[in-house]
């Protein structure tokens, strides 16, 4: 099963400023660690929502806005997807990261794959 | 889930998944042997269940086992050197040492541990079976029963596999040990050797529950990401790992509604899992980077590239797939490559090319009981225009297989040769 682990920015990282070089050095420590516990499929952390864009449709009326948005708790910071056995196995993984990199909040979520999307038989 | 005792179960034997390995692995490398090393990992989560029962899980569960496990090892090694010092000069500072080295080895790389830990698993006065069984259950972190399912074997019997094989290195007095880098190719060959063996084990399986088989695939694909992580620059590794993370790619669209086998050339190809694909061919492309190699396992991680390209079955390169068996077929010679190798031939330069590969492959011992050399050979003649030797080469190949479906489709397409006709409609 795969699950896709998201962090969420603050307010520092909306802000463009660069993390510490701790933070990062305890980033790269948890992606190191989880390729080699054979787990990580891909993982990006994104920028700051200044560099971005939001699609908004409201009644069929697109309507394009630019960065930066409000509330940076709200906003992905950066995604791993990860192959493990279970929900339980992934919150692991999650914990790793959240204890390690000092995150408020970390989000486990399943990928829907394509048996998901069959008509029970 | 209402009762406490089994939530910390179901708790416990997650973070045995999750932990076990790098702790087994340090354990080892403090210990030296796996028999301790394993115990002591044992003596650690039993302490943990006791503990939490009774104060709670602390916030940082991982820390604490490890640091318990570290205090067990510390422990046992003092103690073992303490009954070793009644019958042996103990040298002054001899104590400071120990713990200058424990200090070392606590604070190691974790990369070293679980690479040792691998290497003594595979060693190779072990059996194929004893190390995959070793290694399951180790280096993933996989329960006794999990193996035993997955390899459609009583669970006693795999503990008895895995109790031999911790017998048999302690036998030849096997401890844990990064090889010198001059023997790594060849400890590695080995490590890799299993990796392709579980994961074909469920790749391949005709029997048993396919679910629990193509568990196998998931584990093989662990290790493989897993070694591939510890020897980044290993060109060969990265080959195996492109080759299975293709090959998986295919899983959920080689079999049909009810199970039914779909060859490679009919596949849904937009149920191929895109991911893998991209992480295959972005291996196959750090192999490049990397210099090259033209080892068995990056060769066929590229003809498997060749497919994964192709969008639609009519736009494989055969040309290119039949070059790369050539080259297969000078490093790792065996009746199957060349098979394959006919096969490839036959695609991109004509029927009669393939079957100058393919018949001379009668005469090689033992491949009178392959019943997929006259499949192939049928499908050649027929494509020939020689439809009564290819039909009877179906019918040898009816009579051989073991299976029910392969040999309703032998007889088919035997039929539609007297008929003189190469086509057999698809069920």
């Amino acid at each position: 099963m795969r699950y896709m682990v998201m962090h969420y920015q603050t307010q520092d990282m909306e802000d463009g400023v660069l993390p510490s070089p701790e933070r990062q050095a305890a980033i790269g420590e948890y992606m190191q660690e989880a390729a080699m516990s054979g787990v990580l499929l891909s993982g990006e952390g994104v920028a700051s929502s200044r560099q971005g864009a939001r699609v908004e449709v409201t009644d069929g009326a697109v309507r394009v806005i630019d960065g930066p948005f409000a509330e940076a708790k709200e906003l992905i910071a950066g995604f791993a997807i990860l192959e493990v056995d279970s929900l339980a196995e992934a919150v692991e993984h999650a914990r790793r990261f959240a204890v390690l990199v000092g995150s408020e909040r970390v989000d486990v979520r399943r990928v829907v794959e394509f048996e998901d999307l069959q008509p029970p038989s | 889930m209402t009762d406490p005792g089994s939530a910390l179960d179901a708790r416990m034997a997650t973070l045995w998944r999750v932990e076990s390995p790098r702790m087994t692995a340090r354990l080892a490398r403090l210990v030296g042997d796996l028999d301790t090393a394993e115990e002591l990992a044992q003596d650690t989560f039993l302490a943990a269940v006791e503990k939490w029962r009774r104060d709670g899980e602390p916030d940082n569960p991982a820390a604490w086992l490890h640091t318990t496990a570290r205090h067990l090892a510390v422990d046992r090694i003092r103690r073992r050197d303490t009954g070793r010092a009644k019958y042996r000069l103990a040298a002054a500072g001899q104590r400071h040492a120990l713990e200058h080295d424990l200090g070392e080895i606590v604070d190691g790389d974790l990369a070293e541990d679980l690479l040792g830990l691998i290497f003594m698993a595979c060693h190779p006065i072990l059996a194929p079976d004893a190390r995959s069984a070793l290694v399951l259950k180790l280096v993933c972190g996989l329960q006794t029963e999990d193996v035993a399912r997955a390899f459609l074997a009583p669970p006693a019997t795999i503990a008895q596999r895995v109790v031999r094989a911790k017998r048999t290195l302690a036998a030849a007095k096997v401890r844990f040990e990064l090889p010198p880098h001059g023997e790594r190719p060849a400890r590695l060959d080995a490590v890799r050797e299993v990796v392709y063996l579980v994961f074909n084990e469920g790749y391949t399986a005709t029997s048993g529950d396919r679910w629990f088989r193509e568990d196998l695939c998931a584990e093989a694909l662990r290790l493989g990401r897993m070694l591939a992580a510890l020897t980044p620059s290993d060109t060969e590794t990265l080959g195996l790992l492109a080759l299975i993370e293709l090959q998986a790619s295919r899983l959920r669209a080689r079999t049909g509604p009810d199970g039914e086998p779909v060859l490679l050339a009919d596949q849904d190809r937009s149920r191929w899992d895109r991911l893998l694909i991209g992480r295959g061919l972005a291996l196959l492309d750090r192999i490049d980077a990397l210099g090259g190699t033209t080892g068995p396992y990056a060769l066929q991680a590229a003809i498997a590239a060749c497919h994964a390209r192709a969008t639609t079955a009519a736009v494989t390169d055969w040309e290119r797939i039949a070059a790369l068996y050539d080259g297969l077929a000078r490093i790792s010679p065996s009746p199957v490559v060349e098979l394959n190798r006919g096969v490839a031939a036959a695609q991109a330069f004509g029927p009669a090319a393939g079957l100058e590969i393919v018949l001379p492959l009668f005469d090689v011992p033992g491949m009178d009981r392959y019943h997929l050399l006259p499949a192939v050979a049928g499908d050649l003649l027929c494509r020939a225009g020689d439809h009564e030797q290819a039909r009877e080469r179906f019918l040898q190949a009816a009579a051989m297989t073991g299976n029910a479906a392969e040999r309703a489709t032998m007889q088919r397409r035997a039929s539609a040769c007297a008929a003189g006709s190469c086509a057999v409609a698809r069920h």
